[in-house]
């Protein structure tokens, strides 16, 4: 009985030591394990490799550092994957701190597959407005972007002369970690057509699945996880891959904390009574 | 290359400030905090600046020609009635920008919502009911669209029909649950990451 009593009182930090030992040991040993790739994340997989080259994929950068752990691994293998089947790159985002994580993201990628800016990618930055952007940009890019991220007329650019509106992007790539995939559905799916798919935080992912049964997302991607699936695919690994090894020694021990904290607590109760 | 370094070594010690707070709270923690709200609040108002007022109100009103250029002057003079609400009896005016932020928002949104949510999935649950897996998402759609039914008092033997709609709730809430525990331990691995990676270089 001494043991469960003593469990029921365990000081909250002898816990957070044991997480924290959780996740540094598997990831300094490096350990590896199978990753089995999902339905979801392939459909958004096949979304860009069923695009010939050329094609022009917008991806929205909708969430900041705070969600980067999670979103950012997606965004490096969706710009590796794109670089690599030579489809253009347009950047833009609805959430102002995100988009130098944007930046960096894209250079570094561009880099490894010495693509040129202007030329095969362009990063159109940030402006607010939100929905009555994607409504606007629908219409006509220029009446929000009639320059980039720094301030160069998007027209000084050839591939981005012949983009008007959305009949010209082939994909849209939105990276979420709020509401603005909802936004980026209802109003640039639903409205103008636009095929999508989604990369999301798992906090953001179960509020997203209506939308891909309804076939009005063709993919998602959800959490570290879908990064991970989403690297395999793409036979790059990343930090979505190598922290997938933690994650599940971590979700085990969550599991028997839970186990362990609710068998204490009937076993006191069961005592009081 | 030095800025990279130092940058590190700045990041690196926020994040171990910011992780105090596991033992309990402390001043570096609190010191962390407030710097992390005002760099992130000194960031927005840049942002704002440089890629909201300059390029799209002043550059533009700068260049553009005839209607183009004055029409620019009813989103400024919005803008501006916004800060109205500081003078007292000048504070109603602000109302103006609101009511017509509200209007613009509530007449995009229901469209939206119609358009781009309500029917598509109606659309996507009026399922042939051939599969386990389409027979299970109409009976879940069906039974919590009656578990919020307050009209009818289900009774007797009908009340099940509400228990179905609250296990399919619960298992909702679950799985939210799940993916939450999932990103945050995500986010934990990635800066403990970025520690042993880019700080340390162990790994």
């Amino acid at each position: 009985m001494k043991f469960w009593e003593k469990l029921g009182e365990l000081d909250r930090r002898i816990i957070f030591t044991i997480i924290g030992l959780a996740v540094i040991i598997p990831l300094v040993l490096k350990i590896t394990m199978p990753i089995r790739v999902s339905e979801t994340v392939r459909n958004a997989y096949h979304s860009i490799e069923h695009l010939p080259a050329g094609s022009i994929v917008m991806i929205s950068i909708d969430y900041d550092a705070s969600s980067g752990p999670e979103l950012q691994p997606m965004l490096i293998a969706v710009l590796r994957h794109c670089f690599k089947k030579d489809i253009k790159v347009i950047l833009l985002g609805h959430w102002a701190l995100g988009l130098p994580l944007g930046e960096i993201a894209l250079n570094r990628v561009a880099a490894e597959y010495n693509k040129k800016y202007g030329e095969d990618y362009v990063n159109l930055g940030y402006r607010p407005g939100y929905s009555a952007l994607m409504v606007g940009i629908g219409r006509e890019f220029r009446d929000f972007f009639a320059a980039d991220y720094r301030r160069v007329p998007i027209d000084s650019f050839p591939f981005m002369r012949k983009v008007h509106n959305y009949d010209q992007i082939s994909l849209l790539v939105g990276l979420e970690a709020g509401a603005t995939g909802d936004a980026w559905v209802q109003f640039a799916g639903a409205r103008f057509g636009l095929k999508m798919f989604l990369g999301a935080t798992g906090v953001t992912a179960p509020d997203l699945y209506p939308y891909l049964q309804a076939g009005q997302i063709t993919g998602l991607i959800a959490g570290l996880q879908g990064a991970a699936e989403y690297e395999t695919l793409i036979k790059e690994a990343g930090t979505g891959t190598l922290g997938m090894p933690t994650q599940s020694v971590v979700h085990g021990l969550i599991i028997i904390f839970i186990i362990l904290g609710n068998a204490s607590y009937f076993v006191l109760r069961k005592k009081k009574k | 290359m030095i800025w990279n370094i130092i940058g590190t070594w700045i990041a690196a010690g926020l994040t171990i400030a910011i992780f105090s707070f596991l033992y309990k709270d402390n001043p570096l923690y609190k010191f962390a905090e407030h710097l992390y709200v005002g760099v992130s609040a000194g960031f927005g108002v840049i942002y704002v600046w440089a890629f909201d007022l300059k390029p799209m109100l002043i550059d533009r009103f700068i260049s553009e020609h005839g209607i183009e250029r004055w029409i620019l002057l009813i989103p400024a003079i919005l803008g501006i009635l916004m800060f109205s609400r500081w003078i007292g009896k000048f504070g109603y005016l602000s109302r103006l920008p609101i009511s017509f932020t509200v209007g613009i928002g509530a007449g995009l949104g229901i469209t939206a919502s119609v358009q781009g949510f309500l029917l598509p999935q109606i659309q996507g649950t009026l399922l042939p009911l051939t599969t386990i897996n389409n027979i299970i998402l109409v009976i879940g759609v069906i039974t919590t669209i009656l578990y919020f039914y307050f009209s009818h008092e289900f009774k007797g033997k009908t009340q099940y029909i509400l228990r179905v709609g609250v296990v399919f709730i619960m298992v909702s809430f679950g799985a939210s649950f799940g993916y939450t525990v999932m990103a945050r331990i995500s986010l934990l691995i990635g800066r403990v990451f970025f520690l042993l990676s880019d700080w340390l270089h162990i790994i």
